[in-house]
């Protein structure tokens, strides 16, 4: 295996571009390395991408924040302004793993594993997150639902990667709330998960919404319908009950390890409800 | 002298303190060596190659690839490990187990193995190992196994034990009955009888210190060997017999012990590590992978049990019935037995019945998890004793009170009781204020009682007299959690010195005699029995050394305090010796001053407990958390008591874990689907809350202080507390362990079901 | 083909050769013989092998040893100052925090980050910053306790 550390995303790029064989980016390295030392993968070129400075920083804009893909969960949790415009999405980053763990993960990397049970992903996809894409032919951005496309598998083509993410500026009166569900407290994969994204008017009632569901499908799910649900509404309990009845039904689960059809349809319901109301209360809504 | 194990009542002046342990530094500075942690000059790394299927014949094995590459030394199967086990099946079922001899009897199923100069190199060589398989059915669950037409493990396993010798092979390996007093009679008188059958999972012991071990044999047939494990002696004793070396040849050092709870009572890939560097000439070590240990280690059973219980409207229990599957592996064992055994310990019953079946499945071979067998039978038991006290109208801690066992009370699996500690448990939860703290929105709060036999056995220790007249003193049982501190405090206490003047220390095979493992509860109790022994004989030659420095009889000798005194008026100018001053004229007095103790311990004394916990189960999720937990238990005399604190409250972890969320899951495949920490699920710290412990003391009349076994007794009634919890908090009886989530979140919407129907 | 790699452990300059898949724990034990850095799973899941790497606490098992490269390693070898422990090895041993205590230092670790983190932790803090870290022998009472306990001295209340 060939290791290499470039300081330039183009040189990452061409790094990537040029490999023969089958070639990795290493951000944190939780999943790759796990990957690796199971004997699932071996690669031949790992390309370090935590030395390229512009992919180590949050940029605030005015368009919102820019998350450099190799900023470890841990650090956005420490980012006061990010914390206070996407509480769900960094609550969500925060999930992953342990302590440990969070400490080199990245949500990019979380992305790019193309898990449909990846805790950032449900997050971002509710915040209408895009992921900006460099390649050989240059930068594109797209959002990020389009980049896993199935377990393990991405839309990204050979020498490209993911540079950073961007959440959009926030309207006032706005909020979102991750929650998923796992056996233990901490240390697991998400069973099922939820996210909600909804801003208000200055009654309190919604005009906008996204909900996402994980771990339910192939890929992370954003379900129009479970949005419609509580759109026009104080989140009251018809909307509620509108809005867990389209999450249960958008669930395209399987039975495995981790959980079975029946439990992750109904607990998506239960999770898109409690996050409907954390995003409501945290956007101002009473 | 003879040796008086008899328990004399006295006040303590070591016994019963807290010091610190004499490993702390070393353990929490890094130093201490563990498993992985030797090294030895050259050494290879060892690596097996393991069945990826659940049942299969081994049809041809090539090893000439794996041979020929750059940097390999030795290739090994099941050719270079022959059957040296003279008709012993139970050694021969180990040797099959550490390398399969026909067939692969389960997914990790050892098959081959090979010792080369660095881990690439051996991973590589591992891939060019060609095994021709044919594939059989296969049966991985105990209740399918024991069908008529189950896939058969073993075409000559014909039932041991039944009624009668039966005319076709089957899966069930063996039957084992106890109990006394006519059941159907019991029966017949009780107001209710609840019959149910109850599932658990299969466990691990979840160590976080993978097996590893450094094995070297020379050419002249001596060897070496490190490794982490509960009894190097018994290491020793198997690896030799299978590896056709004299005993006293093959020395074992047993390293500090990351963690065991019975899983390293039973050697896996030892013989391989001693094969292979007998074959390639150089040592070799093996550490497994976490994958490995959760494949091809001992889990503990999983079990299907039928639990009948008769109650009269008064609250008497008048009869107890079982039937207790246990899965055993693909090889016979003793779970079934030890199941039917504890069962209904606990209690005082005219007519009870138990049969243990040991089933044979494709699944890694069951080895001891703390007080083996015993949670899973006390699961069952104490759901159904909870049920019927409420369909009587009682409160199910009055019922357990008016049933338990009690001093002359003929136990269910024979024995009858001495001195025991379930009344006074049960007494004890009764006051506990956690039985008044009121309980928040949806919990529930359960109890449940539970018991261990405690082992004693083989244990051979010395005491050795420093010339400073400092103290060491020399155990063959391996330190699992604290126990150098509390042998220690037993042989200051008997020599009276301070405990800062004793230094215990884990010796290897070559130091001392056979020791048994440190299993069963058995570390404390047996080895501070020897420990006091050797003491007692180390103060009988200081005792003859004061002698001779006064030059007085020896029976005009006492010892009292750490020093010998001389008795009688006639010496009343003689002050007492010390052992310091003893112990520096040893040179000039007949030379050393030691004592020794071998023994094999008896007299166990019965281990009891109750449990109490509250539970909150998230209704939508199904989702159970423990959010409050008391263990009350009888230690004997808890010689440290922090630790043996530490033994409640760590059992009753393991049991939570069992209860709620552990489980070995098989694919239809046969293969095991979660071998790792991600999802065989232990709790982690923000599962739990702090675990309140309250230690009884009623002491053992076998040992001299009193002491009974502590280490297992604790994870007995955790899974059987939970479950009646859950079930007082939403009325719904779980039969089925874990009571994972989407279980509990069924179990809870059928309820709702019937209730609106 | 070994790369060399030049690093710090625990205040110290350090260099060892590895290979570049080779992990960090593997490099920390069996090249520079820091074996107090367990491997328990070899998966990020249960924190044996807990190092703080640039202040950060991560497992080694999930770095590439190469990627020390001109970085900070501390790992539990480098907690006491001499002779002195650590307040948090002190009452790990004071608390019998430690059973086997092959958990230890992976504790030690994520308790000394945590506590560098949040001086003064309530009993949840404590749990959810130890979750990462797996110990099978304690019911981890007695480590919950041992953090409370060293973190009241190491603010000098």
């Amino acid at each position: 295996m060939q290791y290499a550390a470039p300081e330039t995303t183009k040189a990452a790029v061409s790094l990537l571009a040029k490999a023969k064989g089958s070639a990795y980016v290493l951000a944190g390295g939780s999943d790759l390395l796990v990957r690796m030392k199971g004997g699932f993968i071996e690669p031949d070129l790992v390309v370090d991408i935590k030395r390229i400075k512009a992919m180590r920083e949050v940029k605030k804009t005015a368009s919102g924040f820019t998350i450099g893909a190799a900023v470890p969960c841990a650090e956005l949790g420490e980012n006061k302004a990010l914390l206070k415009a996407w509480p769900g999405v960094v609550e969500a980053a925060n999930l992953i793993g342990s302590k440990q763990v969070q400490g080199r993960c990245t949500m990019s990397g979380n992305l790019c594993n193309a898990s449909p049970a990846a805790d950032s992903v449900p997050a971002l996809v509710a915040a209408g997150a895009k992921a900006v894409i460099q390649g050989p032919k240059g930068k594109r951005a797209v959002p990020v639902e389009q980049v896993p496309i199935g377990p393990g598998k991405t839309s990204l083509k050979k020498g490209e990667l993911v540079e950073s993410l961007v959440l959009p500026a926030r309207k006032p009166r706005s909020g979102d709330a991750y929650l998923r569900f796992i056996p233990r407290s901490e240390m697991d994969i998400a069973v099922v998960s939820a996210a909600v994204n909804l801003s208000l008017d200055a009654k309190g009632v919604i005009t906008d919404a996204r909900v996402s569901l994980g771990a339910v499908a192939p890929t992370v799910l954003l379900v129009a319908a479970a949005a419609r649900a509580i759109i026009g509404t104080k989140l009251d309990a018809a909307a509620l009950d509108k809005l867990g009845a389209a999450a249960s039904a958008a669930c395209r689960p399987i039975d495995d390890k981790r959980g079975t059809i029946e439990f992750r349809t109904k607990v998506a319901a239960v999770l898109a409800q409690r996050a409907a109301k954390i995003a409501y209360q945290r956007a101002g809504g009473k | 002298m003879p040796l008086d194990a008899s328990y004399h009542a006295k006040s303590f002046k070591s016994v019963g303190t807290r010091p610190l342990r004499p490993d702390g530094i070393d353990k929490v500075t890094g130093r201490a060596k563990y498993g992985a942690d030797h090294n030895m000059p050259g050494h290879l790394v060892g690596l097996i190659l393991r069945s990826p299927h659940a049942h299969a014949k081994i049809k041809r094995i090539d090893i000439s690839k794996a041979e020929k590459l750059a940097g390999v030394k030795a290739v090994l199967t099941a050719a270079d490990l022959p059957d040296l086990t003279n008709g012993d099946q139970g050694m021969f079922d180990i040797l099959d187990n550490c390398m399969a001899r026909t067939k692969v009897f389960y997914d990790g199923h050892a098959v081959a193995a090979v010792a080369a100069v660095d881990m690439a190199t051996a991973k590589q060589a591992l891939k060019l190992i060609k095994v021709d398989y044919q594939v059989l059915p296969h049966v991985t669950d105990v209740d399918e196994a024991v069908k008529p037409k189950a896939p058969l493990l073993h075409e000559k396993c014909f039932t041991e034990g039944g009624e009668s010798k039966p005319k076709n092979p089957s899966n069930v390996a063996k039957i084992t009955e106890f109990g006394h007093g006519d059941v159907e009679k019991g029966f017949a008188e009780a107001d209710i009888v609840i019959e149910r059958n109850f599932k658990t999972e299969q466990t691990h012991q979840g160590y976080i210190e993978p097996h590893a071990c450094v094995a070297s044999v020379s050419p002249d047939g001596t060897g070496e060997l490190w490794v982490c494990t509960q009894g190097h002696f018994v290491y020793r004793n198997h690896c030799a017999m299978l590896l056709g070396m004299d005993v006293s040849k093959l020395r074992v050092t047993s390293s500090e012990i990351g963690g065991g709870f019975g899983g390293k009572t039973h050697v896996w890939m030892e013989p391989v590590a001693l094969a292979l560097s007998r074959k390639a000439n150089r040592p070799v070590k093996i550490v497994m992978t976490r994958e490995e240990v959760f494949r091809a280690s001992g889990p503990t059973s999983a079990t299907s049990i039928d639990v009948k219980i008769g109650i009269r409207k008064d609250g008497t229990i008048t009869a107890g019935k079982a039937e207790l599957r246990y899965a055993s592996g693909p090889y016979l064992s003793m779970w079934g037995e030890l199941g039917a055994m504890t069962s209904f310990a606990c209690y005082d019953l005219k007519n009870v019945k138990t049969r243990g079946y040991e089933v044979l499945v494709n699944r890694p071979k069951s080895a001891a998890y703390r007080a083996p067998s015993a949670p899973m039978a006390a699961f069952a038991v104490e759901s159904v004793i909870d049920e019927l006290a409420k369909r009587i109208g009682k409160d199910p801690l009055e019922v357990r009170i008016q049933n338990a066992a009690k001093q002359g009370t003929r136990s269910s699996y024979g024995p009858v009781y001495g001195p025991i500690g379930i009344g006074p448990t049960l007494e004890a939860a009764r006051k506990h204020p956690h039985m008044k703290a009121p309980l928040g929105k949806n919990q529930g709060r359960g109890y449940a009682c539970g018991f261990w036999f405690n082992f004693g056995g083989q244990t051979c220790t010395d005491v050795n007299v420093g010339p400073d007249g400092t103290v060491t003193l020399t155990v063959g049982t391996v330190d699992v959690g604290g126990s150098r501190a509390s042998l220690a405090l037993c042989v200051a206490e008997e020599l009276g010195i301070p405990y800062d003047q004793v230094k215990c220390t884990v010796a290897d095979t070559g130091a001392l005699g056979h020791n048994d493992m440190t299993d069963g509860s058995r570390g404390t109790f047996s080895s501070s029995m020897a420990g006091i022994f050797a003491a007692r004989n180390t103060i009988e030659v200081l005792k003859e050394r004061a002698a001779k420095m006064w030059e007085i009889p020896v029976s005009d000798v006492a010892w009292e305090n750490g020093h010998a005194k001389a008795v009688g008026s006639k010496y009343g100018n003689l002050a007492p010796l010390s052992l310091k001053e003893i112990a520096a004229a040893a040179g000039n007095t007949g030379g050393p001053v030691a004592g020794h103790a071998e023994i094999v311990a008896d007299g166990a004394g019965v281990s009891f407990a109750t449990h109490i916990c509250d539970v909150e189960v998230d209704p939508e999720t199904g989702r159970s958390r423990v959010v409050r937990y008391t263990v009350i238990q009888d230690a004997g005399k808890a010689v440290h008591p922090t630790y043996v604190e530490g033994q409640y409250q760590g059992g009753a972890a393991q049991g939570i874990g069992w209860a709620l969320n552990e489980e070995y899951i098989y694919g239809k495949d046969g293969r095991l689907q979660n071998p790792g920490f991600l999802d065989y699920r232990i709790p982690v710290c923000s599962d739990l809350p702090m675990i309140d412990t309250q230690i009884l003391e009623i002491p053992n009349p076998n040992h001299p202080y009193g002491v009974r076994g502590v280490g297992e007794t604790s994870i007995v009634p955790p899974i059987a507390a939970i479950a009646n919890a859950v079930s007082n908090a939403f009325g719904v009886r779980m039969t089925h362990v874990p009571m994972s989530p989407p279980r509990v979140l069924k179990a809870l919407e059928a309820a709702k079901k019937t209730k609106k129907a | 083909m070994a790369v060399l790699v030049s690093t710090t452990v625990n205040g110290d300059h350090a260099e060892f050769a590895c290979e570049p898949n080779e992990t960090l724990l593997d490099v920390l034990r069996n090249r520079l013989a820091l074996t107090g850095v367990k491997e328990g799973c070899g998966t990020g899941d249960c924190g044996s092998c807990s190092v703080i790497l640039d202040g950060r606490l991560v497992c080694s098992c999930l770095v590439l040893g190469i990627e020390a490269e001109g970085r900070k390693v501390e790992t539990v070898e480098g907690m006491a100052h001499g002779a002195e422990l650590h307040p948090l090895q002190t009452k790990f041993i004071e608390h019998a925090a430690l059973q086997c205590g092959v958990c230890t230092p992976g504790f030690l670790m994520a308790a000394k980050a945590l506590l560098e983190k949040n001086p003064d932790p309530s009993e949840e803090e404590i749990r959810f910053g130890l979750a990462g870290n797996l110990c099978r022998c304690t019911g981890y009472d007695k480590i919950v306790r041992a953090v409370q306990d060293a973190a009241k001295v190491m603010r000098g209340a």
